[in-house]
Parts: C-alpha cells; structure tokens; sequence
C-alpha cells in the first residue's frame, strides 16, 4: 500500500496527490507514467506523474475525475492509501538540445508534460508552453508551466482566463510570425493532438505526441494498448507512450478508445448515485489490508532476525 | 517436507506390496475423473474435474504393474518418483505419497490439473502401449488435495541462515518452485512481481475453472510460511534494474523467471478493430481482473453475451480462451486453427473438454482477414481453408492455403492466442546479458547460469513458451545451482 501525504484540489476535478512510492521516486524519468488500482475490485488505469522526489521517497501525480476510477481517487485525502502502484512505465522523453520546442498541453497533460518541458529547458532548449483548457477552472499548474519554459501562454476555449482559442491557434501565430519551431511535443486529448499534428508534421516539424491508450498490465504483456503506427503495431505502455506524430494513426487510437465506453458511463453513473458507500467500502478494506499487512510484517520481522 | 520428517512419522506396516496379481491389475480398467456436467459447466467459472474419490484412487493405484525401469519417471520434466508415490497411494498412506511428490515436485496440487500428462508421465507408462495409462496426473491431483485438505501439510524443514540472499524475478511457476527450494537451504528469498497479484500465468493466464485460484494461494502463503518474502507492482527492468538488485539492494545471486512476454499477433489487415484481443489480454482481464463477474469488479471486457466468438490457435492459451467465451454466454464459440486437430499441441483433456462444452473446432482454416464495421468494430474474419503439406522444421506437416477458398467467418469478438514473444524490459536494462536472437536470455541448461555473473534465468523467458512443470523443472535446477553459487562464491 501506497500512503497518500498530500492532496489538493489543483483546479476543477483535478487533484494532485503527493503519494509515497520509494521506487517509483527513485527511477522515475520525464515522460514516464504508472499504473493504479484501488481496491480489489478495482480497475488497473494508468496516470500522469507529475514529478518526483527520490530524496523524500515520494511520487507527484495528477487526476482528473472523468471514470469511476478517477471520481473515487479523487475522493481519497492525505492519510489514505492506494493499494497498488506500478511504475515508472514507458519509455522516458527523448531529451536533447533540439533549438526551439514547443509544448501544447491540454489541461491535465501539462502535468504529463511538465517534467519534458523542465527536462528539455535544461538541456538548452527555447522552451515555448502553450497550455490550453475549456475554461478557467481548468487552468492548471500555471506557476510551474512559467518555470519550465522560456515562454508560456495560456489558453482558454471560452476565452475566461488566458487568451480566448485552441492551443492550434497560438501555434499558428508563432509559425505566422516566422518564429523557427523545431520540435513539438502535444500532450492531450486526441483531437487537440491530431490537430497539432496536422499542422506540424507537413511542416516537416519533429513532432511527438504522448497517447492516453487503454492498458491493463503495462508491461506489454497483454497488448491491449496497441496503436497503428504506419502499417506497424505498438505497443503504448512499453514502446510510448510517446510516438512520432507523422506515424499515429489517430482515427484508430479515438475508436479503440472508445472501446468500453458505454460500461464507463454506467460505472459511472452507478458510482456517482453510491459515492459516500463506495468510499466508506474503500476506506474498510484499505483498514483491513493494513492490519493484514501489519500482522505480516510482524510475523516476517521474528523471522528476519535470522537475517541481520 | 523433507527426508528427515519422513523418517520421524510411524512405520508404515502394510507391506508396500499389491496385492492384485500382475496380470489381474491390467485388467482393471482406468478410472475416469469424474466432471462437472458440460451443459451447466459452460455457463460458470467453476473448477469442470472434481477430483478422483479416495475409492477410486486406490483402485487406479492398483494398476500400476511397478516396471523395473518405470517410463513415467523417465518422461516426468522433474522425474518424480512416480512409482514409489503410486506404491505409498496403494498402501493407503496419502500424506507419504504426497511427501515423497514433493521432494521433486513442490507444486503438486497445480501440476497435477494443468501438466499435459500424456506427452510426459503417462506417454510413457508402459500399459499405454495396449490399453490406457495409469492415471498419474488424476493421482498426482489426489494425493495434493488429501494432503491439503487434511491441514497436515508438513512444511519442510529449514536450514539454519546463510546470510546470503537471492532475488527471484518473476513470481510464476519458475519463481514460485526456486523459492521454496532456496529457502529451505537457508538463503533470503525475495520475489518480485510486476502485477499486483503473485502467481504469473497460474494467476492471469490459466483460468479458474481449470486451475481454481485458490489453490495458487494456498501454495504462495505455504512460501511465505516458509519465510520467502514477496514484493508485488516492481517491474524489474523499470522500477529496479538487475545492476541494482546486485550492488544497491546488496542480493548475492538474481534468478530472472520472467516468463512468457509479449504476445504475438497475426499481422493481417484489421487487427485494431475492436473486439480484436490478445489471448493474453482477454485471458488477464477475466482471471486476474474477473472481468466476469462485471457487476462487481470494474475491470471490463467485451461482453460476450449472444455474440460469436472465435479464437486462434491450437494451443492451451487458445482453448482456455475459447472455453472461457463459452462461459460469457458467446452465442458461439469456435476455434480456428490453421493445422488439423491431430497437431494441435493443447492437452487432450482440455480438447475433450472443450468439444463436451460445445466449443466449435474449425480446423485447417486460417484468418487473413479481419472485417469491421465503419465504426471500428469487428463483424467477422475472412479465412481461407487450409491442406497439410510437407513436413517443416518441426516436423508437424506445414499447412498450406487451398487457392479460391476464402469465406467470412462472422465475429464480434476474435482472440489471438498463437504464441508470445520475448519481453524486453530486463534485457534491454541489462546489457551485459546475452539474448538469443529472437531476445530470449541465453541460459546454461544445466546450470541456468547467464553470461552475467550472478544472475541465473529459467522457464519460458530462456526457452520461450512452454509448460509450466518445464518451468518448475528450471527453477528447480536453478536453486540447486544457485545455491552451489552461494556456497563456493566461484562463477
């Protein structure tokens, strides 16, 4: 079990939590992702890290309630636990001195993208962030996205905080002016990435995209996450999850995304009508595994005497 | 249990002698495991053999003719004493025969269910050459049961501390058998899972109703008992690397039990449809996640329900995965092999079982083809029908496709089960490990030993997918040699 030392409310259904995972903290590299499960019952989904801090043992990462799975989590406060944390999964970013790069992060993914951004300012890049969101409330990690980048610009659908438009818009304005761009990492929902890459790709703009596919074991064991690249499959958990834009086929990544949805809405809807329960049932059984793994410990700790 | 608890129990006094004379004993005829009905089985996940009765076992046991030079022990992967087990069940002392079992085989209750005995064991009992086999795996079962049952399971004995410690990547039947032989030499056994859940392919891959997982349990917390330590959700290779495992966490030896990896597909147009699984996907979802039982686990699958249903390959992945579609209530269920029935490498028990539940065998057709609608779900699967030509490598004769007999084989749902590929993720991380081509670790046979000192690997990460008693076998052979490793320090 996974104790949860931190959690906060970072803008509207997203919640950023400060969560103990030694190992995790310890290997964790810009690009990577883990996977959760919550109780027994419950469904492996993979999340964002933010960040980590392998001094203090500890993983940052960052949820937005869309499923049941993400509606319960963000119900869990400092003091709780997850149960199961797996990680860092994927591949890490290709980091390197590409000259000017240019970040689009749709609200949550400026979590995802984050630690690039960071990673590829450091390296000597022209760091140039674009995050974009529906509207003000979802304008996340503003402060930081300033930090890891050379310049920022935030952007809002209904135009209530930042400027009004797509992130596509302000990306157009720089290519517009002239300004050289010679790498671009999109991280978002699909449409927001195609449309990135329909605008920089032609432009022959090394362009990388981070996908959100559907995985179970993460370690490429299952090949649920497979996306079209070409003519050539790949897998998004051990392959990505960031691939040459040029490549994805993104009609297939929306479709096979779109796999479970009608169980997702139900789940979820059974999971809003019943959502003090289900936590109250969380919180048992997490009591529970605790006193098991307690007792364990303690029955292991008598015998590794022999082992000191 | 070990040697020196056998000594310690009562004498036994039945004189270890049968006594049905020889030439009576070949005329009992084999016992039959007795099943649950294939209609009602097909529609739940519970266990299909119920076990021989206590009756029958000793009847079974009665059968053997005690060849002088036995073939079953000679064709067993771990060559259990399989004659001297069969004697102590016809003397009645269950918990003997299941002690003996165990000195060469420390998973009974689960090889017993999922061995394919009639290539090994029972290919080579002497009475199949005119009749039927004696029953070994049905008695193998039985004795595992008695003795859990029973709650006398006499965990063996310890050996005093080494103060050296081994860590086991991979917590399947490989991981699973080197720890409990490690532990008892005295060594730190730690175990390391990817998944949440300790078992590998007994857990995720072999579904319920043929391997109850249950049973799984019992025998990891038998390890734990012992004092193995298991740490679950650690991908080495990612969360930890072999390097670090050796120097940082300070392990004296590493054995890399990984398994199977990746799984292969058919590389034929539509396979990102949805409805397109691997088996091994399909598999996880419904046994380590009980996608099956959907109004209570949030983990979905498709649902099967009066939908068709067909399924690759010929081996035991492909048939558990087609039985268990049976089980979601598939309108039908069909088994799509390229070859004919008779090359089909699944056990026998299993295709029996499968055509008793009314799982459809559509042999000698391959899929070139999969079809969907303009929404990206699957309708169906061309294929063509295929004849048995020459023999190839292997020398299973190579199928070749009939020209002009292509046909569309409706579907919803399509399940790849036609083998799996090495994972990378440790020898990517571990350069100074030597891969075959094909990127399975190059291991001695004999030693287990890699080109890395201090790492040993075994099972299907080094030979590539095979069954799960040749898995134990390794691990079996790697603890042995591990612990020769521990004990001289010499490479």
């Amino acid at each position: 079990m996974y104790r949860i030392v931190e959690a906060q409310s970072v803008g509207l259904n997203i919640k950023q939590f400060v969560v103990e995972a030694p190992r995790i903290a310890r290997k964790q590299e810009p690009g990577q992702f883990v996977i959760l499960r919550l109780h027994e019952r419950g469904e492996r989904i993979p999340l964002t890290i933010k960040s980590s801090d392998p001094a203090a043992g500890t993983v940052t990462i960052v949820v937005q309630a869309i499923g049941k799975t993400t509606s319960l989590l963000n119900c869990l406060e400092a003091g709780d636990s997850i149960l199961d944390i797996v990680g860092p999964l994927g591949r890490p970013s290709e980091i390197q001195n590409y000259g000017t790069a240019v970040i689009l992060a749709g609200s949550v993914g400026t979590a995802m993208a984050l630690p690039t951004a960071n990673a590829l300012k450091q390296a000597g890049n022209h760091v140039i962030f674009i995050e974009g969101a529906r509207s003000a409330p979802m304008v996340v990690f503003e402060d930081e996205v300033r930090q890891a980048s050379s310049e920022a610009c935030i952007m809002t659908d209904d135009g209530t905080y930042g400027e009004m438009g797509l992130v596509t818009k302000k990306l157009n304005e720089f290519l517009a002016a002239g300004r050289p761009i010679d790498f671009v990492l999109a991280v978002g929902p699909v449409p927001m990435m195609r449309a990135v890459a329909g605008i920089t790709v032609p432009l022959g703009i090394k362009t990388m995209v981070s996908l959100n596919a559907i995985m179970v074991d993460g370690t490429g064991m299952c090949g649920g996450c497979r996306v079209l690249l070409g003519d050539k499959s790949k897998f998004a958990c051990v392959d990505g999850p960031e691939f040459d834009a040029s490549l994805v086929n993104f009609d297939v990544l929306m479709q096979r995304n779109a796999m479970y949805r009608d169980k997702e809405c139900q789940s979820l809807k059974h999971f809003k009508e019943h959502e003090q329960e289900e936590l109250a049932q969380l919180r048992a059984e997490l009591a529970e595994k605790e006193a098991e793994r307690a007792r364990l410990s303690a029955e292991a700790g008598e015998r590794d005497k022999h082992y000191v | 249990m070990s040697k020196s608890d056998l000594q310690t129990r009562p004498q036994i006094t039945i004189p270890l002698q049968n006594a049905v004379p020889l030439r009576d004993r070949m005329k009992i005829p084999r016992t039959v495991m007795p099943a649950r009905d294939p209609q009602q089985r097909s529609r739940n996940f519970e266990e299909v053999n119920l076990g021989l009765p206590q009756n029958e076992a000793l009847t079974e046991a009665m059968r053997c003719i005690e060849c002088a030079k036995p073939g079953c022990v000679v064709q067993c992967p771990v060559g259990v004493k399989i004659k001297e087990v069969v004697s102590l069940i016809r003397t009645g002392d269950y918990l003997a025969a299941a002690a003996k079992m165990r000195e060469d085989n420390a998973l009974p209750a689960i090889t017993g269910r999922v061995c394919p005995q009639e290539n090994q064991c029972e290919g080579g009992c002497v009475l199949g050459k005119k009749g039927a086999p004696v029953a070994i795996g049905n008695l193998e079962r039985f004795i595992a049961d008695y003795e859990r049952e029973s709650g006398q399971l006499g965990l063996p004995a310890i050996a005093p501390p080494t103060g050296k410690s081994v860590a086991i990547v991979g917590s399947g039947p490989a991981g699973l058998s080197a720890a409990g032989d490690l532990v008892q030499k005295g060594h730190r056994v730690r175990v390391f899972e990817a998944l949440h859940e300790l078992g590998g392919v007994l857990i995720y891959g072999i579904p319920e109703f043929r391997l109850p997982k249950s049973i799984v349990k019992e025998e990891v917390d038998n390890l734990r008992r012992m004092g193995v330590q298991f740490e679950t959700n650690v991908v080495v290779g990612k969360s930890v690397t072999i390097d670090e495992l050796l120097q940082s966490e300070h392990f004296d030896a590493v054995f890399v039990a990984t398994g199977a990896g990746l799984p292969q597909f058919l590389r034929i147009p539509g396979e990102h449809f949805n409805g397109v699984y691997s088996a091994n996907e399909f598999l996880t979802r419904i046994n380590l996640m009980r996608a099956y039982q959907a109004s209570e686990y949030d983990q979905p699958v498709y649902d099967c329900r009066d939908r068709d249903v067909i399924v690759v390959g010929g081996g035991n992945t492909a048939m558990d995965a087609v039985r268990t579609a049976r089980r979601l209530g598939a309108h039908s269920a069909t088994l799509v092999y390229r070859r004919s029935q008779a090359e089909m490498p699944a056990r026998i028990e299993e295709v029996h079982h499968a055509l008793e539940e009314g799982i459809e065998f559509r042999m000698l057709t391959n899929p070139i083809e999969f079809i969907g609608d303009e929404k990206g779900w699957l309708t169906g699967a061309r294929c063509v029908r295929m004849e048995l030509g020459e023999p190839d490598a292997d020398g299973r004769r190579r199928p070749v496709p009939i020209a002009g007999s292509e046909y569309v084989l409706p579907a919803s749902v399509a399940i790849i089960g036609v083998g799996t590929t090495a994972n990378p993720l440790i020898q990517s991380t571990t350069p100074d490990l030597k891969t075959t081509p094909r990127n399975y670790i190059v291991a001695d046979p004999e030693s287990m030993r890699t080109s890395k000192p201090g790492v040993f690997a075994g099972g299907d990460i080094v030979t590539g997918g095979a069954t799960v008693i040749l898995a134990m076998g390794a691990g079996r052979k790697a603890a042995v040699s591990i612990h020769e490793f521990l004990r001289t320090g010499s490479w």
